[in-house]
């Protein structure tokens, strides 16, 4: 028991300050500042996203999972990750389309109601990727389902998306627009 | 035309009973399987009618009526004395409720048998077995009592096995017969006890001289009573013919055995311990909510375990009867401490909930009928999606579900609310034991309440809802008269929910007619609970209704203009197989492995693999959920194995050997001079 | 004029329930060290759905359908009778146990609606909340029967102002009730440690995995039912088992102070729910029922220290 006390007493502290982000930090509350806002001005301040890994690295994901830690926290722009496309306005569809995976994602965009956007994350969702005319793959998002928005990178940084995510809001917010 | 009915009305059951009974023969004989078929239950559903208008009559207008026909039959002296006091024409309005239901249903049920099987006999008993019901009810002594209630079982074992070609139901008859002559030889021995010490058969001599009995007798009748009515009614652990026997019959019998004829025993109980010996003791009352808290939990727990879906029907009748016996037990207790009021109010529970659960379980016992004919299997595991093809079925089996489940608005409701509240009087106002035992029967009942519900929505879902887990591609639905049985018994399930404040007096009415020369207050109102708040029904119907029409205006003033698009059901990608939907056995698997230690479950898997030697991947796999049938393995058997025992030891003397027997005889007659001589 | 109160109450508590959740919400994004959404995201998120879309599936009956409008409409025939912030005499459903069975009710259709989508997630959803809504509702039943004890008062609108005067010695059996009606609550409502309500790992879900399969409007009828029924529990939980500053005139003065009061109760609530989903693991399905017994224990304690 004192040992351990000791020991955790005894371990430098690792953890990073939070001022050690600060420059970045105030560039990316710029972006942020400007996502909250047309999210509340087109979206009436609601997005929620089904992700669907099509036959990704893992990247992609990992990437948007760090959208919801506490340095990012897209949840207060009013973002949220949703646990059934049938829950969703947004599919984030990452890594190329394998071939078992082509039905799965159609079947996926068919349960989302309208209104909806498809976003393919990542070079490999654009159009394969390093994969791109593997026999694997059935090609990337587009060739599937059709997409509205594309972000590079491979993967794209949780910056890259949430600048995409704009552009998301405002595409859907047309969308919505369009059928009041 | 009351004077008329209250005269006739008795004769006119039996004339449409026998009538039924003997054209059925007639035509069958004359080979019309079909007319006798049908004549048989259209002159039960009459004969029924008739029942209820009696029973009316005597609850509104008349009064209690009775009869004697001057005929000595030969057996004893004139042993044909019928009376319908309030409780009989209480339990013939039940009776005829359901026998109307059953019967409608019944009509076109037939074509189901008909060409397997010869149909006269069926149409005999059937009428019979309505017929003796009643007689056991109006009975006004011991020895016509005993009659009809031997042709009740006799009748209803007939019809228990009327599906002989499977060996099953042959051998489910034998048990049923068995336990119930088991039963009434406890009664045979109550009634000639009675009749040692009065010296008479007659019910009224009983109860006049019920109080002057040795305390001991007393406890021994009562006993016996208790013994011999609590198999007839199944109560845990002497319900074991009650699941074999109820889904081995057809249906409208399954549903006449489960609503009505188990209820005898409760009647008879009723006249017992409330009417014969109205200071039974407190001991009496616990005795019975114990039973009855066992009953209903484990009745339950049995339920939820099944996946022959009349087979889950007949374990609810244990929990029913379970919760019968709560209000009645309270009852007693409350009448032997001399709180009256309180005990009026758990008889009125009692009896509520005695002709709803006669309502409701005739109700899912024919809308489960109606879906066993159309499918051929009586295995929940097979079913599913059904209310696209039975839409009406399944709505009529939705309201019995939720009526016993105990769901507002409806019945199941309005009687557990009344045994809660007797229940919770006890637990403020009686002794250290009864609050415990009060406790417990509340604590059980609380339980019951929501495993009977998630019972039943394993019931509902595996059956109707979601997609079929077997092609029945010939189901549909019943025909229009099976359809009105089961409406009616709908009908009057919702009446008696959300009607409850105009029924209960009624109920009062029959409760107050058992203490009626002994006692004074009159139970301040059935619907009154001890802080002076009162249950409401058409107050919880009027809101829940407001509530949904609300939301639903709301939804299609703001969303009305949306679209709905059909698509496939979200299946995560994968092709979803109707093997992906869970099964009856793997809802309730849960809830079973929570009360594992009582129920003892044994789970069977058998795996094939692909590939033996890795085990990774999974060919076929197959579990068996079963229980251990506690009751033979620690009570029957047992019993069984002593009896046999007992009959080899008494074989020792039997020699065979005629000079040994010369013996016994010679020795016999000396003991008995030596006996007469002093 | 009661007409007045029960309509008042029917608007309430619907249109308070989305901020308690987002209250919820906001707490936990705070203890995590993040700034989360608005406490008022519940209700754009409700006012997007309404106005999305629906897709249904083939395999559904008319129970799916309907379901939604039976659960929110349960709860507004509850809404009327709960205790919010004044005293009233009578309210048709504010019976002990009408409360507990009109809530089954809605439990009920919500298990079937689950069973009606045809998938696998529904149908098991279905029956891990059967399980906890029956073994939750022992608990439930006796902690507000042992509160009925106290009170000498079955009806819920009537029960606070008896409770606020008991004598000393019945607060030890109350506050017990409490814990166990506190306990039923995170079972019903699909909390900590119970049911996480922000898992996307269907294997996990227990509410979640029922509702998968709604999208639009009846989507946001769920999850506004939902609500309703947490907000219902939680002002019955601080109006019975804590029954003090509730107003007992209609004066606005007084109404304004006890809904301060009731505000800040909820808020204490709310706080405890988020604290112990920020601190907590949830538990394994098989020991959710020992955490329900211990409620159903805990009230059959309160009511033999009562009764004795």
């Amino acid at each position: 028991m004192y040992r351990l006390l000791k020991k955790i007493l005894t371990t430098p502290d690792t953890v990073m300050r939070r001022s050690a982000f600060a420059a970045r930090d105030s560039e990316f509350e710029a972006i942020g500042e400007r996502l909250r806002e047309t999210v509340f001005s087109s979206l009436k301040g609601s997005l929620a996203i089904r992700e669907v890994a099509a036959g990704s690295s893992n990247t992609e994901e990992l990437e948007q999972t760090a959208l919801c830690n506490c340095y990012y926290d897209v949840e207060r722009f009013g973002i949220r990750f949703v646990a059934s496309p049938r829950h969703a306005d947004a599919l984030f569809v990452s890594g190329p389309v394998a071939r078992n995976m082509a039905e799965a994602l159609r079947r996926t965009y068919e349960a989302t109601p309208e209104p909806k956007i498809v976003v393919a994350v990542g070079d490999g969702a654009i159009d394969g990727g390093i994969f791109k005319g593997s026999y694997g793959i059935a090609g990337g998002v587009k060739d599937v389902i059709p997409v509205d928005i594309e972000i590079t990178g491979d993967p794209p940084s949780p910056q890259a998306v949430i600048t995409a995510i704009l552009a998301v809001a405002e595409k859907l917010g047309q969308k919505r627009a369009a059928r009041m | 035309m009351v004077d008329f009915i209250a005269q006739f009305g008795l004769f006119a059951i039996f004339a449409f009973f026998t009538g039924g009974a003997a054209l059925s023969l007639i035509y069958s004989a004359y080979g019309a399987e079909r007319e006798s078929w049908i004549l048989s239950h259209l002159f039960a559903a009459l004969a029924s009618l008739c029942g209820l208008l009696l029973a009316g009559t005597v609850l509104f207008a008349s009064g209690p009526l009775s009869f004697h026909l001057p005929f000595s039959l030969g057996i004893g002296p004139d042993i044909l004395r019928f009376q319908i006091d309030t409780l009989a024409a209480f339990f013939i309005a039940a009776i005829s409720i359901v026998g109307i239901a059953a019967s409608l249903f019944g009509i076109q049920y037939g074509k189901h048998f008909l060409g397997s099987y010869r149909l006269g006999g069926f149409g005999f008993f059937y009428n019979l077995f309505i017929a003796s019901m009643i007689l056991v009810v109006i009975a006004n002594n011991s020895f016509l009592f005993l009659l009809a209630w031997e042709g009740m079982a006799i009748a209803s074992y007939f019809l228990v096995i009327f599906e002989r070609h499977e060996a099953k139901n042959i051998s489910a008859g034998m048990l049923y017969l068995l336990i119930s002559q088991l039963g009434a030889a406890f009664l045979f021995a109550a009634f000639l006890i009675l009749y040692a010490l009065t010296g008479s058969w007659d019910f009224d001599t009983i109860r006049a001289s019920a109080g002057e009995m040795p305390l001991l007798v007393q406890n021994i009748v009562l006993a016996l009573a208790l013994l011999g009515f609590s198999s007839k009614a199944g109560i845990i652990p002497l319900h074991i013919w009650l699941p074999e026997a109820h889904p081995a019959a057809p249906s409208h019998v399954s549903a006449l055995m489960s609503g009505v004829m188990i209820k005898t025993g409760i009647f008879m109980l009723i006249r017992f311990f409330v009417d014969f010996f109205p200071t039974a003791g407190i001991s009496w009352g616990l005795i019975i909510i114990v039973l009855g808290a066992v009953s209903s939990l484990l009745g339950v727990l049995y339920a939820l375990s099944e996946h022959d879906i009349k087979r889950l029907l007949a374990f609810h009748s244990v929990e029913n009867i379970g919760i019968i016996f709560l209000g009645l037990g309270a009852s007693i207790t409350f009448f032997s401490a001399a709180m009256p009021a309180l005990g009026t109010l758990a008889l009125i529970a009692a009896l509520y909930h005695t002709i709803n659960h006669a309502l409701f379980k005739a109700l899912l016992f024919l809308s489960a009928g109606s879906v066993v004919a159309t499918t051929g299997t009586r295995n929940m595991e097979e079913y599913g999606g059904l209310i696209k093809k039975l839409p009406y079925t399944a709505f009529f089996f939705l309201i019995g579900a939720v009526a016993i489940s105990g769901l507002p608005p409806f019945n199941g409701f309005v009687s557990e609310w009344m045994t809660f509240q007797s229940l919770f009087a006890g637990i403020g106002t009686l002794p250290i034991i009864g609050k415990i035992t009060f406790l417990v029967g509340a604590s059980s009942l609380a339980f019951t309440g929501g495993l009977a519900a998630a019972c039943f929505v394993k019931a509902f879902g595996a059956i109707f809802l979601a997609r079929p887990r077997h092609e029945h591609a010939h189901a549909h639905e019943s025909g229009f008269l099976s359809l009105a049985g089961m409406g009616l018994l709908a009908a009057l399930c919702a009446l008696f929910g959300v009607a409850a404040s105009a029924i209960t007096p009624i109920v009062t009415r029959v409760a107050e007619s058992l203490r009626a020369a002994s006692d004074i207050a009159v139970p301040s109102a059935p619907l009154q609970s001890l802080g002076g708040s009162s249950l409401s029904m058409s107050g919880v119907a009027i809101a829940v209704v407001f509530g949904v029409a609300l939301c639903g205006i709301l939804v299609w003033i703001i969303a009305g203009r949306r679209k709905i698009v059909v698509s496939r059901t979200w299946d995560c990608g994968a092709p979803l197989t109707s093997r992906m939907e869970i099964t009856a056995t793997g809802f309730s698997r849960s809830i079973i492995m929570v009360f594992r230690g009582l129920l003892q479950p044994s789970v069977q898997t058998d795996v094939e693999y692909h590939d033996v030697e890795t085990r990774y991947f999974t060919k076929k796999k197959k579990v068996e959920l079963s229980l251990t049938d506690m009751y033979h393995a620690y009570l029957y058997s047992p019993a069984i194995t002593l009896v046999e025992h007992s009959a080899r030891q008494a074989r020792r003397i039997q020699t065979g050997n005629l000079s040994t027997y010369l013996l016994y005889i010679f020795l016999t007659t000396l003991l008995l001079l030596f006996w007469a001589l002093q | 004029m009661e007409i007045l109160f029960y309509a008042f109450q029917s608007l309430a508590i619907p249109l308070a329930s989305p901020a308690v959740l987002g209250l919820i919400r906001k707490i936990k994004a705070y203890m995590q060290g993040r700034q989360g959404a608005s406490i008022m995201q519940p209700y754009r998120d409700l006012a997007k759905l309404l106005r999305k879309d629906e897709v249904v599936s083939e395999d559904n009956s008319w129970i799916f359908s309907a379901a939604p409008y039976i659960i929110f409409g349960t709860t507004l025939a509850l809404a009327i009778s709960v205790p919010l912030i004044a005293n009233f005499g009578f309210a048709p459903t504010g019976d002990i146990l009408v409360f507990v069975y009109v809530l089954a009710a809605g439990t009920f259709f919500l298990a079937l609606a689950g069973m009606d989508t045809g998938g696998g997630f529904g149908g098991f959803g279905a029956s891990r909340e059967m399980m906890i809504a029956a073994l939750a509702e022992g608990g439930l039943i006796l902690s507000l029967v042992a509160a009925s004890f106290l009170a000498g008062e079955h009806n819920l609108a009537a029960m606070p102002s008896q409770l606020a005067t008991i004598p000393l010695t019945g607060l030890l059996p109350l506050f017990l009730a409490g814990g166990a009606f506190f306990i039923a609550l995170l079972a019903e409502n699909a909390r900590y440690p119970v049911d996480n309500p922000a898992t996307h790992l269907e294997l996990t879900m227990v509410h979640e995995a029922m509702i998968l399969e709604y999208s639009g409007p009846k989507l946001a009828l769920m999850e506004w039912a939902a609500a309703n029924k947490l907000l219902i529990y939680i002002a019955v939980l601080v109006n019975v088992f804590f029954p003090w500053g509730l107003a007992v005139s209609i004066a606005p003065s007084a109404l304004a102070v006890a809904f301060g009061i009731f505000t800040a109760k909820v808020f204490a609530v709310a706080a405890v729910i988020a604290f112990i989903e920020s601190t907590m693991a949830k538990f394994r399905i098989f020991r959710v029922p020992d955490f329900l017994f211990t409620s159903f224990v805990l009230s059959a304690i309160a009511i033999i220290l009562i009764v004795l």
